[in-house]
């Protein structure tokens, strides 16, 4: 019992750093991730095959190479290279790959919408940002719900990635306690605080898909 | 000033020599109507003849290949004499659809908005009229349309005919001179076609002038002050329906009208 709330401060510390790489990607990265739909369905065929093959790139290799990449070797790249420390290098690593998955669950949702919501907001006189603001996205919300549910729950266990940039979260802090004190509580302990962190987060997707449901398509 | 009077014969829509193809199919071969204030003009025809098109041509959900669109003597689209169709910009296309409201067959209401948010949504955003402006005109045409105690459902919540009258309450928030009807009642069971028949019957006693394409031959005989017959992409007849339907000049309506009656 000593030993456990021993333990619990320095774990909750890490958890902060575990929280604010969660929050600081979400709240980044689905809103570049709706920038990259909207382009990627636009007419412009040069801007949408770029999105196009930078969703490839990012959903193509490893996020934990993508981390590497840009603390390690972004320096060394010509023109942009810029050293920066690790927490903006892991939510720049972060914020890149979620947008791109977040990117195509938008798109699907978009192109879910029928023409016809399309053609009666057009008789009606709104225009495209009108009718994509106030039409299509509030019911593309509904939709994506639990696809998005799904990434921002991997997303909670993906920042444990950010060890290899040598920084200190939930994870990272557990395992140096179980390699310094040869017990394995503090693997038992992140596990719960994982554990808590996704059930509030399933709780709120939950609450949230209720609310949507007072219609129906 | 115009006056009424004047008002009265200028016409509304002004459609010549409307030509569109799809591909290789050619649905409108030369479409030319014009429609007055007060007209209530039926357009009947079989499936496939291209009416729908052209009512959708003409509030700019198709673009045309050659002719000419007037609405309210403001041109929407014409061609020149080197053949080549011109559209007015943006921002001249978007005033003057407005003119026009739709009905459609499917009824296209707003899944995520209730009733009343689906009446107020187009003269909020568009219109930019206040609130405490809108609501009251809102609640007078769900009154008239027979379903202000719907105010606050959700269209799922509906039956077929009350979402087409929601919609027609929907299309009239925004006061358009114009009201076309894509086969407003063909998604609709046959014991709820009465219902949305009857809505549009009373907004052709208040001189609304509209366009209506429909399969109800009794309704297109009884409201209509013309009735046009189209087949394969052309206007065939276009008279008065008592004489339409009484002695049909052509063997291709009298085909079509046996078939149907």
């Amino acid at each position: 019992m000593d030993y456990l709330l021993q333990i619990i401060g320095p774990l909750l510390t890490g958890t902060v750093v575990t929280l604010k790489v969660f929050f600081a990607t979400l709240v980044l990265s689905l809103p570049l991730g709706l920038l990259l739909a909207m382009v990627r369905i636009s007419q412009c065929r040069v801007a949408s095959g770029i999105v196009n093959g930078y969703i490839w790139l990012m959903r193509g290799t490893p996020l934990m190479l993508q981390l590497l990449f840009i603390y390690f070797a972004l320096p060394f790249v010509p023109v942009i290279g810029i050293r920066l420390p690790s927490f903006p290098a892991a939510i720049v690593a972060f914020v890149l790959n979620y947008a791109a998955y977040f990117a195509e669950i938008f798109r699907g949702g978009i192109q879910s919408i029928d023409r016809s919501q399309y053609e009666a907001a057009k008789v009606l006189g709104l225009n495209y940002g009108q009718t994509m603001r106030r039409i299509v996205l509030p019911q593309v919300i509904k939709r994506i719900l639990p696809p998005v549910s799904n990434e921002t729950i991997t997303l909670v266990k993906d920042t444990s990635l950010i060890y290899v940039l040598a920084m200190n979260d939930l994870l990272r802090t557990a395992n140096g306690m179980v390699n310094r004190d040869f017990s394995t509580m503090p693997f038992l302990v992140a596990a719960v605080f994982y554990l808590a962190m996704t059930l509030v987060l399933t709780i709120v997707f939950q609450r949230t898909e209720k609310r949507y449901a007072v219609y129906d398509d | 000033m115009m006056t009424e009077g004047a008002m009265t014969d200028k016409a509304m829509i002004a459609a010549r020599d409307i030509h569109k193809r799809f591909g290789a199919l050619e649905v409108l071969k030369g479409i030319s109507l014009e429609v007055k204030k007060g007209d209530v003009i039926a357009v009947i025809g079989s499936s496939g003849s291209g009416k729908s098109t052209f009512l959708r041509c003409l509030n700019h959900l198709e673009t045309i290949d050659r002719g000419s669109i007037e609405i309210e003597s403001e041109t929407l689209v014409s061609t020149g004499g080197d053949g080549v169709c011109r559209y007015a910009p943006d921002a001249a296309v978007q005033c003057i659809c407005r003119k026009m409201g739709m009905v459609f067959q499917q009824f296209n209401l707003f899944p995520h908005l209730t009733v009343m948010q689906n009446l107020i949504e187009a003269p909020i955003v568009v219109k930019k009229m206040k609130r405490e402006v809108i609501l009251p005109k809102a609640e007078a045409l769900l009154r008239k349309v027979g379903l202000l105690e719907k105010r606050d459902s959700y269209p799922s919540r509906l039956s077929g005919g009350q979402k087409q009258r929601v919609a027609i309450a929907r299309a009239l928030a925004m006061e358009p001179d114009i009201l076309l009807f894509d086969e407003p009642t063909s998604a609709l069971d046959p014991e709820l076609t009465g219902e949305v028949l009857r809505t549009i019957r009373q907004l052709a006693e208040e001189r609304m002038t509209m366009l209506v394409v429909t399969h109800e031959m009794a309704f297109a005989r009884e409201v209509s002050t013309q009735t046009i017959f189209m087949d394969e992409g052309e206007i065939v007849e276009a008279r008065a329906p008592a004489e339409l339907f009484a002695h049909p000049e052509h063997q291709r309506t009298r085909a079509f009208l046996e078939h149907m009656l």
